[in-house]
C-alpha cells in the first residue's frame, strides 16, 4: 500500500510518497526528503530534540506518523533563517551561548519559536523555563538557553511594535 | 624550573569571551552528526537487546524476522562472519571487551545479541522485534549487596591504585572527635543528546566512519583491530559530537558489529542506537558504597581522612569507580588512606562518565566534611579552610598553582555565605519554604595526554591550523582556533581550523579535561615553528627590514613580525613570504607534558561550589534555587564558553544529586527506567540562579598556555554542595544519591 | 512496530464503520504512536480521527457548563480563557502535564484514554514490584497496578465530567469516573468499536471556579508524571464551604474520589484540621504496595495543601510553574 501526501515543508509544497505507514515524520525528515537538521534523541516524546513546528504550533516529529499530515505545513530548523538572515532566536542562542554540543539545538530553537508565538511566557524566565522544559539539554546550556529566549522575545517584540508604529 | 617553560604569548585572541565558531551551523541545522549522514545505497542497521541478565539465548525467529517485508539480513551469533580480532581483548589504551555476536552468552541486559539489516529503518526495527528471542535465564545479581567485595588489584585504566600516607590509625586514635560515615551512589548512564550511532562504508580493505569519537585515531586503530587492516586505512569522521561525557572515547561492540554487516553487504550501513539501548553496552559509571572516617583534634585539624569504597563492574571486564581518589589530593590530614574494593554483577561493563571517581568520591567526602564541621561546631568553609593544604597531601609536592582560597572567599562572598546559621533548620523564605546553605570543594587533576597539530600560513596572510581535535560541545572548535591565532600572530577571522578528521594530525583525546590543554599547546608549537621559521627568513633576506636579526628573538603580532622589545623594526608576513618565492610556510607541533613537570609538581584545578535549595516543609520537593561556583582552572582561554561548560558540570552536579539512578528489574535484571521519562535529567526548569566566577590563576608549570582544564571540575562540588543544603535546610542527612522526595518524608 | 493498515475518514460514521477488532483510533498520537514502538501495543488497523468534522470544538453552555470536542488539544483548551476561567483547575492540570509539544498535539480524548505507564514494560513480563514502585496505585487496586497517568482526569473527576460516545449501538453518555473504572479484562468501560465524541463539564463545576486548585508533586520541577496530586474544589457560602470536591492523582488506577471525604468538609469553616480529617478520610482505604508506604503520607499532604490552596483562592492568572509546589514566583538572581 502507498500513500500520497503534499506538505508545505519550509514555505515549498513537496508531493510525497510513502510506501509504509510506520514512518514518523521525523524519519520522513531525515531519512527520506534529506533534511536531517532535525535530530532523535529519544523517538519517544521525552527529550524535544525533534520539535519541528506543524501548522505553526510546536511538536514532537518523532510521535506524528507522516501518513497522517497530508496538507500540513511544517517548518524544520532548516527553514528558519531567511536565507543569510538569522531568526532573532538563532542569533540569540548563539550570542547567550545556547548550547554546547549542538544537538538538542534545533528542537530547542523551533521549541523558542513555538513557545514565543504561543505567548505564554513573555520575557519572564520562570515561564519561560517552565516552556522550554520539554527539551532537555545535557550538556545543560539552560542558563543560555533562558536568556536567548527571552533577549529573543524582547526583540522581537520591539520588532513588532516598531512595525505597528 | 621556570626557565625552561616557554613564556605565554599573550595574544589578543585568548581571553576573549568569542561566540561559538561553529554557532551559525549549529543554529540553522547545518551542523553534520553522524546519523545524519546517508549515503547512496544504505542500509539500515537495528540490533536486538537481551532482556535477560544472565544465561543463553536458546531460539530466534529468524524465519520470521527474514520474511519481514525490506529485511535484508538476519545475523545472530549462528551465521555472523568473522572478524579479525579477538572480542576479548583490548586493542587500545580506552577499550573494553565487546559483545559483537561471538556467542550465546548473555552477560548483561541490554547486550547485543543479533542484528538485524534493512532497506528501511522501519523494516529493520520491526525485523529485530520478530526475531522473540528465548532465553535459558539464571539468577542475577545487579546490586551492590548481591556481590562478595574483594581488593582491587591496581593496574591502570580502570583499576584504581589505593593509597596510605602516614599512620592512619595513629591518625584515628589521636582524635578528639570522628565521624564513621558511609555513603551510596547509584548507577548513572551518560544519555548524551546523541546516542551513539555509526555510519561504516568500505572500499576494498579501506573503511570510512561517519562516528561521534572523543579520540579520533585511537579510534582508527581499535577498529582497523578487529577487521585485520593497518589503522591508516581507517577514515573516521567526527566533526562533532553531540555530547560525550566518557562514552564517546571507548569503541563499543554495536560499532564494530555495523562495520561487520558493511563488510558483508557490500553496502554502507547505517546503525543508531535508540534511546533504550543507550543504558546498554555504552558503559556507565557504577553504583558505589563508600565509607569514610574522620578524626579532628581539639583545632578542628584533621588527623584521620580514611576512604574506602566499593565498585560494582561487570563478570567480565575491570572498571571500578576510582572514587577513594576524591580524598587523596585535597586536604592536609595527619593521615590519609584511601582504598578501593570491587564487586562484580551482571551488568555491562562500566566507565568513564564525567569526572570519573571525583564525581562519586567527593559526593561522599563533601558530604562527610560538613558532617564533621557540624560536629565539631565549625562552619563548613571555616573548617575546610582550616584544613587546607598548602601542598599536596602525603606527599608535600608542592602545587603548580593553587587559588582555591580565592575560590572558597570570592565564591562566598558572592553567594553571600557570611551569616548562614550553623545549625539546621533556621532559614524559611517568604513563601514558607525550607532554606538550606552548603558548599563543597572541587578538585580535579589536570592531565595532558599526547597531540600533533599543523599550521600552514598561505602567502596571502591567513592560516589554516589543522588537528584532529574533537568538539562534543566544549568549544574546541574555537578556543583551539584562539590559541592557534595568538601563536601565529593572527586576528581570528584569518585563521581557519580544520578538525574533527582522523587524517588530519592526531589531536588526541577530547577526555580527562586535558583536550585544550594538550591540543592547544601542539597547536601553539606549531604556530610558533612557522613563526620561527618565518623569522629565519626575514633574518636571512636583506631586503627584509629585519634582516641581521638572527639572535632576537620575534614577536608575531597582527600579522607582523617584530623584533621583541623593539616595535620599530616589523614587516608584514605577506612581504616575508612574497619575496620568499610565495610559498606557503608549514610548522608543526606536539602538545605533551614533560614528564619531570609531573613528578615536580602536583598540579589541579580546583573549586568550590555554594547551594541554595528550597523544599515544601510538608511535600518535600526539592530545587536547587542558587548555585555559586568560583574556580581557578589556570588561564581560561574562552570565558564565555569555559563559563558554559562550568555551569553545564554544576547542573550535573544537581542531576547527581537528586536525579539520576537506574532501577533494575531483580528477576531479569533489566534496568526498568532505561527512558528519558523514566531516568530524570533536570530539565530548563530546575535550573536558576546559576553563577560562576573564574578565579584568576597563572600556572607556569602544568604547560606552556597555563591552561588547566574546565570540563569536569563542574560536578565534583555541587552534589556534596547540594547534599549538604539539604541537610541544612532540613536537619535530615541523607546518605544516598539521588535524594529523593520519599527520603525526606521517611528520614 | 508492526505494519498496520490506515485509515483516514472525514466522517464519524464512516470512522465507526471502520471500525474492526485489532483497529485503534488514532488522535494525537503523543500515547498510542509511542506504545506501538514500544511493541505495548500493535494494532492491525489505525483509524486517524483528524479528519473527522466538529470534534475541535468548545462550547461555553449558557448555563455555564462546557462541551469539548474529543479532538481539542490539550494546550488549546487550557488556553480558551473563557474554559479556564469557568474551570481553572482543569487548565492548570493540563498546563502541569507532559511539555508544551505534548500539550499541543495531545488531545482530550487520548489524554483520557492513554495508558498507564506500566504498559511499556509489562508486556516484556516483568513483575513491577521487583522494579521501580513509585507508579504503583495505593488505592483501589487488587496487587500491584500502575496509577492512571492523567493530570488532566483529576480535575475532570472531582467535577463530574462527563464523556459522550458513540458507537456500534448508538451514543451514550459515560460518567468520566465510571469510564475509568478498569475491571480485570478492560482498560476503560469503552465497548470496543465505541468512540469518543465530546467531553462535558456540568455547570455545577464553574460554581468553584474561585476557589479551584490542581497541585502536583514531582520528582523534577517539570516534564515529569505525579508521584502524587490533588485537585481541591471548594464553593463558599459566607465563611462556611458549601460544597467540597477532592480527587487525588497517581494513587489509583483511576482518579481517586471518596463522597465521605467531599461530605464532612460540607457547613464546616475551612481550617487545618478539618482539611487533614478530609485528607484521612480519602486514603482511608490506602495500602502499601512493596515500599510505596510514604506514597500515603505524601497523598494525604498533598490533599491537604491541594485544599489549603483552594481555600484561599483561584489566582487570576496561573501561576509560572502550574501545579507545582513552587508556584510561587520564585526569586531571580540569575536573570535580575
Amino acid at each position: 500500500m502507498s500513500f500520497s501526501l503534499t506538505l508545505t515543508l519550509n514555505g515549498a509544497q513537496r508531493d510525497i510518497v510513502l510506501d509504509d505507514p510506520r514512518v514518523t515524520l521525523l524519519d520522513l525528515l531525515r531519512d527520506r526528503i534529506g533534511l536531517p537538521g532535525t535530530k532523535k534523541g529519544c523517538d519517544r516524546g521525552q527529550c524535544g530534540a525533534c520539535t519541528v513546528l506543524l501548522n505553526g504550533k510546536r511538536v514532537n516529529a518523532c510521535l506524528a506518523l507522516a501518513v497522517t499530515l497530508d496538507g500540513a505545513e511544517i517548518t524544520t530548523i532548516e527553514g528558519l533563517a531567511d536565507g543569510d538572515t538569522l531568526h532573532p532566536v538563532q542569533d540569540a542562542f548563539i550570542e547567550a551561548d545556547g548550547f554546547q554540543c549542538g544537538y538538542c539545538t534545533p528542537g530547542q530553537i523551533m521549541s523558542a519559536v513555538g513557545l514565543i508565538a504561543e505567548g505564554r511566557a513573555g520575557d519572564d524566565p520562570e515561564r519561560i523555563r517552565e516552556g522550554m522544559s520539554g527539551n532537555i539539554c545535557r550538556c545543560a546550556a539552560y542558563h543560555g538557553i533562558t536568556k536567548a529566549v527571552q533577549e529573543a522575545t524582547r526583540r522581537m517584540d520591539a520588532a513588532t511594535k516598531g512595525d505597528a508604529a | 624550573m621556570p626557565d625552561t617553560v616557554q613564556p605565554i604569548r599573550f595574544g589578543s585572541n585568548s581571553g576573549q569571551p568569542v561566540s561559538r565558531r561553529d554557532g551559525i551551523a549549529k543554529v540553522t541545522g547545518a551542523a553534520t552528526f553522524s546519523a545524519d549522514n546517508s549515503p547512496a545505497n544504505l542500509l539500515h542497521a537495528v540490533y536486538l537487546p537481551a532482556t535477560i541478565a544472565r544465561g543463553r539465548v536458546t531460539h530466534f525467529d529468524t524465519a520470521a524476522a527474514q520474511a519481514h517485508p525490506g529485511v535484508t539480513h538476519v545475523i545472530t551469533p549462528a551465521n555472523r562472519p568473522d572478524v579479525q580480532g579477538d572480542p576479548e581483548a583490548k586493542p587500545t589504551l580506552f577499550s573494553f571487551r565487546v559483545e559483537i555476536l561471538q556467542d550465546d552468552s548473555v552477560r548483561y541486559a541490554g547486550q547485543p545479541i543479533a542484528l538485524v539489516l534493512g532497506e528501511t529503518l522501519e523494516a529493520a526495527t520491526e525485523g529485530a522485534r520478530l526475531l522473540a528471542p528465548q532465553y535459558a535465564a539464571e539468577p542475577v545479581a545487579t546490586d551492590l549487596d548481591d556481590g562478595a567485595p574483594f581488593d582491587i588489584e591496581p593496574g591502570g585504566f580502570g583499576r584504581p591504585q589505593g593509597m596510605v600516607h602516614g599512620d592512619i590509625d595513629a591518625g584515628h586514635a589521636a582524635a578528639r572527635q570522628a565521624i564513621d560515615v558511609t555513603y551510596e551512589t547509584p548507577a548513572q548512564y551518560h544519555n548524551a543528546m546523541e546516542t551513539h550511532a555509526i555510519v561504516a562504508e568500505w572500499d576494498g580493505d579501506r573503511l570510512t566512519l561517519d562516528v561521534p569519537s572523543q579520540a579520533l585515531n585511537m579510534s582508527c586503530a581499535a577498529y582497523a583491530y578487529f577487521f585485520g587492516i593497518p589503522a591508516e586505512n581507517v577514515t573516521v569522521r567526527s566533526p562533532y559530537l553531540g555530547g560525550g561525557f566518557g562514552s564517546k572515547a571507548i569503541p563499543i561492540g554495536p560499532n564494530i558489529l555495523a562495520i561487520l554487516a558493511a563488510r558483508m553487504t557490500g553496502r554502507p550501513v547505517k546503525l543508531m542506537l535508540t534511546r533504550q539501548q543507550m543504558f546498554g553496552p555504552t558503559g556507565h559509571r557504577p553504583a558505589t558504597r563508600q565509607r569514610l572516617r574522620m578524626g579532628i583534634d581539639a583545632t578542628g585539624a584533621l588527623t584521620a581522612l580514611d576512604h574506602e569504597s566499593l565498585s560494582a563492574s561487570s563478570r567480565f571486564d575491570d572498571f571500578f569507580e576510582p572514587a577513594s581518589n576524591a580524598s587523596q589530593g585535597l586536604y592536609a590530614a595527619g593521615a590519609l588512606r584511601s582504598v578501593h574494593k570491587g564487586v562484580r554483577l551482571d551488568i555491562g561493563t562500566p566507565g568513564p562518565m564525567r569526572a570519573p571517581g571525583e564525581a562519586s568520591g567527593a559526593a561522599a567526602l563533601e558530604c562527610a566534611m560538613d558532617e564533621m564541621a557540624h560536629a565539631a561546631g565549625m562552619d563548613p568553609l571555616e573548617f575546610r579552610l582550616r584544613n587546607y593544604a598548602e601542598t599536596e597531601p602525603g606527599t608535600g609536592k608542592p602545587f603548580s598553582s593553587k587559588a582555591l582560597r580565592d575560590c572558597y572567599l570570592q565564591g562566598a562572598e558572592r553567594f553571600g555565605w557570611d551569616g548562614r546559621p550553623l545549625d539546621p533548620g533556621q532559614m524559611r523564605d517568604e513563601a514558607g519554604l525550607l532554606v538550606g546553605w552548603g558548599m563543597g570543594t572541587a578538585l580535579f587533576p589536570c592531565p595532558m595526554f599526547a597531540a600533533e597539530a599543523r599550521a600552514t600560513l598561505r602567502p596571502d596572510g591567513t592560516a589554516l591550523v589543522e588537528t584532529s581535535a574533537a568538539d562534543m560541545g566544549q568549544g574546541a572548535w574555537t578556543s583551539l582556533a584562539q590559541i592557534a591565532a595568538d601563536s601565529l600572530g593572527l586576528p581570528l577571522d584569518k585563521v581557519a581550523f580544520n578538525a574533527g578528521h582522523s587524517s588530519l594530525p592526531d589531536g588526541g583525546v577530547a577526555g580527562g579535561s586535558g583536550h585544550t590543554a594538550t591540543a592547544g599547546t601542539a597547536l601553539h608549537e606549531a604556530g610558533c615553528d612557522v613563526i620561527r621559521q618565518l623569522g629565519e627568513i626575514a633574518a636571512t633576506d636583506p631586503a627584509s627590514p629585519l634582516h641581521g636579526a638572527g639572535n632576537a628573538r620575534f614577536v608575531a603580532r597582527d600579522g607582523h613580525l617584530f623584533i621583541e622589545g623593539d616595535d620599530s623594526r616589523s614587516e608584514p608576513f605577506t612581504d616575508i613570504l612574497a619575496r620568499a618565492g610565495g610559498a606557503a610556510l608549514t610548522g608543526s607541533g606536539k602538545g605533551v607534558r614533560p614528564p619531570e613537570v609531573g613528578q615536580e609538581f602536583a598540579m589541579s584545578s580546583h573549586g568550590a561550589v555554594f547551594a541554595e535549595v528550597r523544599i515544601d516543609p510538608e511535600l518535600c520537593q526539592m530545587r536547587v534555587t542558587r548555585l555559586v561556583g568560583a574556580f581557578a582552572a589556570g588561564r581560561i582561554i574562552n570565558p564565555k564558553l569555559a563559563e558554559s561548560q562550568l555551569m553545564g558540570g554544576m547542573i550535573w552536579g544537581t542531576s547527581f544529586a537528586l536525579h539520576e539512578k537506574v532501577t533494575h528489574d531483580r528477576t531479569t535484571g533489566r534496568i526498568v527506567n532505561a527512558d528519558l521519562a523514566g531516568y530524570h535529567v533536570p530539565v530548563n526548569a530546575d535550573v536558576l540562579g546559576l553563577e560562576v566566577i573564574t578565579v584568576h590563576e597563572d600556572d607556569l608549570h602544568v604547560n606552556v598556555l597555563g591552561v588547566k582544564g574546565v570540563g569536569e571540575i563542574g560536578i565534583v562540588g555541587t552534589v556534596g554542595a547540594i547534599g549538604n543544603a539539604i541537610w541544612h535546610a532540613t536537619g535530615k542527612r541523607i546518605r544516598r544519591f539521588p535524594i529523593r522526595i520519599e527520603d525526606l518524608l521517611t528520614a | 512496530m508492526i505494519p498496520f493498515a490506515f485509515l483516514q475518514p472525514t466522517s464519524v460514521d464512516d470512522a465507526l464503520a471502520a471500525w474492526t477488532p485489532g483497529a485503534a483510533w488514532l488522535g494525537g498520537g503523543t500515547n498510542l504512536v509511542d506504545l506501538m514502538k514500544t511493541g505495548g501495543g500493535q494494532p492491525s488497523l489505525l483509524i486517524d480521527l483528524s479528519r473527522l468534522p466538529g470534534l475541535r470544538d468548545i462550547e461555553m453552555s449558557d448555563d455555564g457548563g462546557a462541551r469539548v470536542g474529543a479532538l481539542v488539544s490539550n494546550a488549546d483548551l487550557a488556553d480558551h480563557p473563557a474554559f479556564a476561567a469557568r474551570f481553572p483547575m482543569v487548565a492548570e492540570a493540563l498546563l502541569a502535564g507532559a511539555s508544551g509539544q505534548i500539550r499541543n498535539a495531545a488531545t482530550v480524548a487520548g489524554n483520557i484514554l492513554q495508558y498507564p505507564r506500566d504498559a511499556f514494560f509489562k508486556h516484556l513480563g516483568e513483575d513491577p514490584l521487583d522494579g521501580d514502585t513509585t507508579s504503583l496505585s495505593i488505592l483501589g487496586a487488587n496487587g500491584p497496578v500502575a496509577v492512571h497517568p492523567s493530570d488532566f482526569c483529576v480535575p475532570l473527576a472531582a467535577l463530574d465530567a462527563v464523556v459522550e460516545v458513540q458507537g456500534p449501538n448508538g451514543p451514550r453518555d459515560i460518567a468520566l469516573a465510571d469510564l475509568l473504572a478498569p475491571t480485570a479484562d478492560t482498560r476503560t468501560a469503552l465497548a470496543p468499536g465505541e468512540l469518543v465524541l465530546a467531553l462535558r463539564l456540568p455547570a455545577e463545576g464553574a460554581t468553584f471556579a474561585g476557589h479551584a486548585r490542581y497541585l502536583k508533586v514531582r520528582d523534577r520541577t517539570s516534564f515529569a508524571f505525579a508521584l502524587t496530586s490533588a485537585a481541591a474544589a471548594l464553593r463558599f457560602d459566607g465563611p462556611r464551604i458549601a460544597e467540597a470536591r477532592l480527587a487525588l492523582g497517581a494513587v489509583a488506577p483511576t482518579p481517586w474520589r471518596v463522597a465521605e471525604a467531599e461530605a464532612l468538609m460540607a457547613g464546616q469553616a475551612p481550617d487545618a484540621d478539618l482539611f487533614e480529617r478530609a485528607a484521612q478520610t480519602a486514603l482511608s482505604g490506602a495500602v502499601a504496595i512493596g515500599d510505596t508506604g510514604w506514597k500515603i503520607e505524601l497523598a494525604r499532604r498533598t490533599a491537604i495543601r491541594a485544599l489549603t490552596l483552594a481555600a484561599a483562592h483561584t489566582p487570576a492568572r496561573l501561576p509560572a510553574l502550574p501545579g507545582s509546589p513552587f508556584a510561587a514566583q520564585a526569586k531571580d538572581h540569575a536573570h535580575a
